[in-house]
């Protein structure tokens, strides 16, 4: 296969795309994706302050980097979450990266900040570890960020990340998850705005640019995930887009174009007060990671 | 050739010559699922991989639904 922009050989085909590049124009196939994905979204605004919510996985590696290469100077946070040898390593990938660099990358424990981690926040709910680290690094990323004085927190989500949760939240019509799944979601008081840079690259092309561009990234898989529903997901929509080129982005694009406003119109935001406990805007008096902690942390 | 699995790692021996459309069929993986490394190189799925060549096979679906 050639390069379909400079016809040499080519190191990965897109079927989506009916395409494939060499190394240099795939790089360059994904800096435009986030660039349309930034503005099509309207993620971020000129001379704003953006905050990467790093994993020392593929997605979130890649994102900060290709935001840095389109000249957002985007700084990075990692969350130790406790779960073992996977947290240790993946918070070393981080560091690495980001000393590589000279890209400023704080680390914040869980356990020091919080007194628990995740495994014993799973083992006190008794539900589903991936629930409990979620709710943790959403209210730490957007807690740290305010303190930081950041505007935007971009994660890693991906394509096939949002066709999953999409896929999922249709499955079980789950309509306030509905309205509130966008690529951009504005801040309001107490909450950074958060956004998906990754939205137009599937989990193969963001692996795809970090093997090129020479990131080492986390490979191994969270030992909490296996057998999750988000997986099966994920397995179920590759089936069809293997017969199906451009399936899933169709199904996430259309979301947001077509049905998205209707569940959002259906479902107005919650008016918020602030959590009693850490002062973060919460629909009730506690929010649901004071009350996770009160549990966990025992 | 020699090629390699992730997650969980294991090895697998394929007489070569094939195309990495062929290796993926033959051990039934979803080519949109995994990415093909020949050495330290992407290959695309028309690439021709010879016996003697070293295989990466590395999944690329990932996470929990956590965010
Ligand atoms: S797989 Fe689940 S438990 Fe593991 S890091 Fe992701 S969200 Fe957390
Ligand atoms: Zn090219
Ligand atoms: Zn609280």
């Amino acid at each position: 296969m050639k390069c379909r922009r400079c016809r040499a050989a080519a190191v990965i085909d897109l079927p989506r795309h009916n395409a494939a590049f060499c190394t240099e124009c795939f790089r360059r196939h994904c800096r435009e994706q986030v660039r349309r994905a930034l503005d099509e979204h309207r993620m971020v605004r000129e001379g704003e302050r953006v905050l990467v919510a790093v994993s020392g996985g593929k997605d979130s590696l890649a994102c900060w980097d290709l935001l840095r290469a389109l000249g957002i100077p985007a700084d990075g946070m990692v969350i130790g979450l406790g779960i073992g040898d996977y947290s240790r390593d993946s918070t070393r990938y981080a560091r690495d990266f980001a000393e590589a660099r000279g890209w400023p990358l704080q680390v914040v424990d869980v356990r020091e900040r919080f007194g628990f981690d995740v495994p014993t926040a799973a083992a006190a709910t008794r539900r589903a570890p991936c629930g409990a680290c979620g709710l943790t690094k959403r209210h730490l990323f957007n807690q740290v960020a305010i303190e930081g004085g950041y505007d935007v927190l971009a994660t890693g989500h991906n394509l096939d990340d949002e066709a999953a949760v999409l896929l999922g939240n249709v499955l079980h019509w789950e309509e306030e998850y509905l309205a509130r799944q966008r690529p951009t979601l504005p801040g309001r008081d107490g909450f950074v705005r958060k956004v998906k840079p990754l939205v137009r690259l599937s989990e193969r092309e963001t692996a795809a640019y970090c093997v090129v561009s020479g990131i080492d990234y986390q490979v191994e898989e969270c030992p909490m995930a296996a057998g999750n529903r988000h997986l099966a997901y994920k397995e179920a929509l590759n089936a069809v887009e293997a017969r199906s080129p451009g399936t899933k982005a169709a199904f996430v694009a259309g979301f947001w174009s077509r049905a998205h406003r209707r569940f959002a119109e259906a479902r107005p935001e919650p008016t918020l007060g602030a959590c009693t406990g850490c002062g973060a805007p919460t629909p009730g008096t506690v929010c649901a990671f004071c009350r996770l902690q009160a549990r966990a942390a025992g | 050739m020699r090629v390699v699995l992730r997650n969980p790692r294991r090895e697998v021996e394929v007489a070569g010559p094939l195309t990495v459309e062929a290796l993926l069929r033959r051990l039934d993986l979803n080519p949109e699922s995994v990415l093909v490394i020949a050495g330290d190189t992407l290959v695309p799925r028309d690439a021709r991989l010879e016996d003697t060549d070293e295989v990466e096979i590395r999944p690329v679906i990932s996470g929990g639904s956590g965010g």
